[in-house]
């Protein structure tokens, strides 16, 4: 799989908190409430993230809490590929669940927002178009692509239980 | 090779005789807890929407706890749906509004030593103070869960934890895990499980080591877990478990750890986590005289029985500060009701405490005990990062119940040893 698309660079500690705030979590419609993502942090990002954008952090990526909304909100701004140095661990099974990849990438520091980058998610490479630089990150364990392959985990439950049938 | 309590869980739990870290294995889930937030009308709805029952209502309890006691049409229409779902699939353990997750679960009945469980929460981990392996997960996660009955699990490495020596009076477990955020950061033991242990948490109440588990959550563990002693079996015991074998959940003395980590008991001083991050704790000194407009007593983290009994004990015969507002809300009704009995509750409200409803309430921003803009304020609670428990010019500072007590009484952050 082979993603390319604009970056939209943050920092270190992008919590849960600050992805999918609780007035967009008790609002009538949560869903539609993704246009507050980040508004703390880049007012900017949720109006502007185009579909296919990759969302790019330094350390600790969605630390806090286990709310689905932090990467459901980044995928309904657009975002199809994450990558970060670390990220909390619910909110990076959460990420594979709603088939947005998340990738640990060492070098993130080295990539600014509007770079286009093409991410090589088999080959663990990521390319830097604008900069003209290449950087690794981890590739993913087998069980985890099929998921994001079958459009989620969802998806993938429903073709179990219909294989199952 | 010996055996962490984490691998002997993991290893029973997927079926094999043992496991490393690293392994992948399918485990087989003892029990799922959702609540109002992350049940009926996330993972609930992507049930109904596979079209399958729940894998075995014996094993999922459902609590409402995240939307309860709130005056809005918003939160009223999360619990109906929570109510309906659980009507309509006849949910055999559904607890309504009897307070916070994490402690009612235990409370109830549900939890013992080397169960292998899931909560759709990030404090899930509390549970593992009773010697259960307890990891919070996503809403389709979790859903996958209600449907299956199964996860994958990667093995995590096992850190040892040891809290030597004697907490001094005044000194609780909320101080140790601020202590060890403090000095390991957010994210000190990512994916990692932190197995605390040691004459200092021998020495605590099985009650108050559920601060420890709970914010495992806040030192980036995928959990935290204490091997069973006869406080954990007691404590089990009242709250209705029978023939709890702690002796078979027990790590081996030739165990393997990644890790090796002590805390001097002895010498830990109350502890403070400043805006906005737990991991910017430090001793309550360098925070001495910061000026507060609230104080706040809740959580799954800082509001059990014993939470609210230290509480009293900073503030009996003493009155909260003119300017700082003193809330309470208990973490469930039925510790609300033995702190009554018991005259605890009398302590705080004759202080000037203000007692909220228990529910999740102000630690996640909702109901009365969400700052003001632009206010300061204490809590006993686990988080507080920007724009988590009110707006992004609010401020919050975290510490034990000891402390939050003392600063609701000086009307600025002091050190609870001074008033003992």
């Amino acid at each position: 799989m082979i993603q390319k698309g604009k970056a939209w660079k943050f920092g270190a500690n992008i919590d849960t908190d600050l992805l999918a705030p609780i007035s967009a979590l008790t609002s009538a419609k949560p869903e539609d409430a993704y246009t507050e993502c980040l508004k703390d942090v880049d007012p900017t990002f949720a109006p502007n993230c185009k579909e296919g954008d990759i969302f790019v952090a330094d350390e600790n990526l969605g630390i806090g809490s286990s709310r689905e909304w932090a990467p459901q909100y980044l995928r309904s701004c657009g975002i199809r590929v994450i990558l970060a140095k670390s990220f909390a661990r619910i909110f990076y099974r959460n990420c594979f669940n709603l088939a947005v990849p998340a990738l640990v990438c060492a070098e993130t520091h080295k990539i600014a927002t509007d770079d286009q980058l093409e991410v090589d998610m088999e080959n663990g490479v990521v390319r830097n178009l604008t900069k003209g630089e290449t950087y690794k990150c981890d590739t993913v364990p087998a069980h985890l692509m099929q998921i994001v392959a079958d459009g989620g985990l969802m998806p993938h439950l429903k073709k179990k239980f219909k294989k199952a049938s | 090779m010996g055996q962490t309590i984490s691998e002997k869980i993991l290893a029973r739990a997927s079926g094999k005789e043992t496991v490393k870290p690293g392994d992948i294995v399918t485990c087989n889930v003892d029990l799922a807890m959702v609540h109002d937030s992350s049940g009926p009308r996330t993972s609930g709805k992507k049930l109904d929407e596979l079209g399958v029952p729940v894998w075995d209502m014996d094993k999922l309890v459902v609590i409402a706890d995240h939307y309860v006691n709130l005056d809005t049409p918003e939160s009223k229409n999360v619990q109906d749906i929570c109510d309906a779902w659980c009507e309509a699939h006849k949910v055999k353990h559904f607890i309504r509004n009897q307070g916070i997750c994490h402690i009612v679960l235990p409370q109830e009945g549900h939890i013992r030593p080397g169960m292998f469980c899931v909560g759709a929460d990030s404090h899930s981990t509390t549970a593992g103070a009773f010697g259960a392996f307890m990891v919070g997960v996503g809403a389709t996660e979790i859903t996958g869960v209600m449907a299956t009955g199964d996860i994958w699990v990667r093995v995590p490495e096992n850190v040892r934890m040891e809290v030597t020596g004697a907490l001094k009076p005044g000194v609780v477990a909320k101080d140790v895990i601020l202590k060890i955020c403090g000095d390991h950061g957010i994210m000190g033991f990512g994916y990692q499980v932190v197995e605390f242990c040691g004459d200092g948490v021998a020495a605590m109440s099985a009650q108050d080591r559920m601060t420890l588990t709970n914010m495992a959550a806040e030192i980036g563990a995928k959990t935290g877990i204490i091997a069973p002693d006869a406080k954990t079996t007691e404590l089990l015991k009242a709250w209705g478990v029978r023939g709890v074998n702690a002796d078979d959940w027990q790590s081996d003395a030739d165990a393997v750890y990644a890790k090796r980590i002590t805390v001097d008991g002895d010498t830990l001083s109350p502890q403070v986590a400043a805006p906005s991050s737990p991991e910017n704790a430090d001793d309550v000194d360098n925070y001495r005289n910061v000026k507060l407009d609230q104080a706040y007593l809740g959580a799954c983290t800082g509001a059990k029985l014993e939470d609210l009994r230290m509480a009293a004990e900073v503030l009996k015969g003493k009155k909260v500060a003119a300017g700082t507002r003193f809330l309470v809300a208990p973490s469930t009704i039925k510790m609300r009701e033995l702190a009554a009995a018991e005259g605890t509750m009398k302590i705080l409200e004759d202080a000037g405490a203000i007692i909220l409803p228990s529910g999740c309430g102000g630690c996640i921003g909702l109901g009365d005990a969400r700052l003001a803009e632009d206010a300061v304020g204490i809590s006993s609670t686990n988080r507080n990062f920007v724009g988590r428990a009110g707006p992004k010019s609010s401020k919050l500072y975290l510490a034990s119940p000891y402390t939050v007590a003392a600063s609701a009484v000086a009307g600025q952050i002091a050190d609870p040893r001074d008033m003992l």
